[in-house]
């Protein structure tokens, strides 16, 4: 992929909302060109609906996101396609494609009706499913698949779009720990290839701090901390952000901020505050004296 | 997953040699006979509705009239004014009932969505009762405009309703709409005909769905408005490949979501309200034969849309011709035999396989 053109992703005055609900409100953001973006915060804080405003998949209300510099509005639509491309959360596959075929669909916004497939989007193709390490399972039907390897499929879809920036809504969601890291690792790799922009929104928060160079915390549909992630991730911008008491130690295999949260049950049964031990005390005999049987040590 | 450094290498080198794989280009060659099948099947079927009636003709008698028709010869009469233009008909219907549902069932992503859905029969069958009602029509050429200005009107009306909010037209929105109108059309239909025998005595043979006595006089109107659909129909499956992926992957690609689903829908609309005008409704067709177009070609509806409109039509003749044969010297109309077959085959299709999700 030649990167003759630097793309520049960016939102300027963004206010976002459904129907009468405002979600994001005034904000603006310049994504870093060539890293790895993670947004992190709460749920319902608006990270989706930044990334899908970003995508152009909503329209905002006021303001406006620019790609290049232009407002994304105004671009045909098939040609953003063509520098940026989405992921969403849980994407749904026609029953019985196979993995070659779903690929292939990322030509879409490079091919035509008259203009059909040729050697380039084979090759295309075949680069994004190298890339991703699904090249052996070309012929097999999606719904035959693990959870990650489907993953690693739709991110070859994605790829297969040949944009320079990509985004991902939560692309480790329902995945078991291995394959989180599988993919977050090949996002990594896909960074470090081809110095692709990626935006992606995760929940983890260490895994945000390992794999992001820049992080930008939300809250309440505005940007609350923003920078690399020894900047964002502080024990005061967790607790702001999340409402959460937290430590932070250095992760010990990447030296990154890791997120320890205290909770309110961290110590168990010992040390609980005194009303609430005496109310625990009154449950359970209440539960002995009618028979039932409740946990008593929490 | 090797390091970067290898996975940079190895997707630069040499990548032509891995794509396509084989078995995908065999595939194509697959479905391309499969395609030649179905139009000999097809020609098959067309040729036996010219040569099976209600009056037995013999089949040289059928051929000759077909190649030198002779019009002292009332055989060749039967078969040039009555038989041919029925096949046509049916040629056409099928197709476009075929399509209409695959457009359909693509459009919303909802497997068991038919034509029907946007309230197209339900339109038909209203204005056609009101035709007959207010104003005495009787002939099935006025049957054909009303039935299609109303499958029109009450599309019209279910598209508006369904884009309504603020995210414009979703398949669900589509979809209640579309049910809650055809059930307002069906009760304010009943209730013109519960009072009114001569117009249910008409309605009645319009309302089953029928290919008999309908003559060029029929193909005529309707034959462009379906050619022009067919034309277009078969253009949209990248679209609808597109959509297939939800919307939010098909507008991350680039496709135009709400224009995608207008244009599909005046599609539909002209192909399935020019079927309902020409043979009344007809159902099991447009909700059945996409399925089994989709059992042999995959979720690809760049194929799914050509085998739809080839093999409807083979289903619709062959129930026509049964029709003929079960109930000689009198006929079964074809609405209800593709019934009849349509609705078994439909369960064992729903038990065989789950019913792909769209």
């Amino acid at each position: 992929m030649e990167n003759l053109v630097e793309h520049s992703l960016a939102a300027d005055g963004l206010a976002v909302g459904y129907d009468q609900r405002e979600i994001i409100h005034d904000l603006s953001v310049r994504i870093p060109t060539g890293k790895i973006t993670v947004i992190v915060g709460a749920n319902a804080c608006g990270k989706s609906t930044l990334l899908k405003t970003m995508a152009r998949l909503l329209k905002p209300s006021r303001g406006s996101v620019l790609l290049d510099g232009k407002s994304i509005q105004s671009i045909p639509t098939r040609e953003v396609a063509t520098k940026l491309g989405l992921l969403p959360q849980s994407p749904t596959a026609p029953e019985g494609i196979t993995v070659a075929d779903l690929v292939g669909r990322g030509r879409y916004p490079r091919t035509r009706w008259i203009r059909q497939w040729s050697k380039a989007d084979d090759e295309a193709v075949a680069a994004a499913m190298t890339s991703t390490d699904v090249l052996e399972i070309a012929d097999r039907p999606i719904d035959e698949l693990s959870g990650g390897q489907r993953q690693r499929v739709w991110i070859a879809m994605a790829l297969a779009q040949e944009t320079d920036i990509l985004l991902l809504d939560e692309p480790t969601t329902f995945l078991d720990l291995t394959h989180q890291f599988e993919v977050l690792d090949l996002l990594v790799d896909l960074n470090k290839q081809d110095d692709r922009t990626i935006v992606l929104v995760l929940h983890d928060l260490n895994q945000a701090c390992r794999f992001g160079d820049h992080l930008i915390a939300m809250k309440d549909g505005a940007i609350a901390a923003e920078g690399n992630p020894r900047e964002v991730i502080t024990e005061e911008v967790v607790q702001d952000v999340f409402g959460l008491g937290v430590k932070i130690v250095p992760d010990p295999v990447a030296g990154t901020p890791m997120v320890v949260p205290i909770g309110r049950h961290t110590t168990r049964a010992d040390a609980q505050p005194a009303s609430v031990s005496s109310a625990a005390a009154a449950l359970a005999a209440s539960a002995a004296a009618n028979g039932v049987c409740r946990p008593t040590d929490r | 997953m090797p390091p970067p450094s290898a996975l940079a290498e190895s997707a630069g080198r040499d990548t032509s040699a891995v794509a396509p794989s084989r078995p995908r280009r065999t595939r194509r060659v697959t479905l391309v006979a499969g395609l030649i099948v179905c139009v000999a099947l097809l020609a098959v079927v067309s040729l036996l509705s010219i040569a099976v009636g209600s009056k037995q003709i013999p089949f040289s008698t059928v051929i000759d009239a077909l190649r030198h028709y002779n019009e002292a010869n009332t055989d060749h009469v039967i078969v040039h004014s009555l038989r041919v233009p029925r096949t046509v008909i049916g040629l056409l219907v099928g197709a476009a009932l075929g399509l209409s549902g695959a457009l359909m069932q693509g459009v919303t992503r909802n497997p068991l969505a038919d034509p029907g859905i946007l309230g197209v029969n339900g339109g038909a069958a209203l204005f056609v009762v009101g035709g007959i009602y207010w104003f005495g029509l009787s002939s099935l050429t006025s049957y054909v405009w009303l039935a299609f200005v109303g499958a029109a009107a009450a599309s019209v009306v279910v598209y508006l309703l369904g884009s309504l909010g603020r995210e414009g037209v979703t398949p669900v929105k589509l979809a209640l709409a579309g049910a809650a109108m055809t059930a307002m059309l069906g009760s304010l239909t009943t209730a013109l005909l519960i009072g009114d025998v001569d117009t249910f005595d008409q309605f009645r043979f319009w309302s089953v769905g029928s290919l008999a006595g309908r003559g060029s006089d029929i193909a005529g109107p309707v034959a462009p408005f379906i050619l022009i659909g067919i034309v277009l129909a078969l253009v949209s499956g990248r679209v609808l490949n597109a959509l297939s992926l939800g919307d939010d992957v098909a507008k991350s690609l680039g496709q135009r979501v709400g224009l995608a689903r207008l244009f599909v829908a005046v599609i539909v609309v002209l192909l399935c309200g020019a079927a309902t005008a020409a043979a009344g409704p007809i159902g099991f067709i447009g909700l059945t034969i996409p399925h089994v177009a989709r059992l042999v070609t995959g979720p690809d509806y760049r194929w799914i849309l050509p085998y739809s409109m080839l093999l409807a039509p083979i289903l619709l003749l062959a129930s026509d011709i049964v029709g003929r044969i079960v109930a000689r010297p009198g006929e079964l109309q074809v609405g209800i035999v593709t019934a009849v077959i349509g609705a078994p085959f439909f369960i064992i299709l729903v038990r065989r396989r789950k019913l792909a999700d769209l």
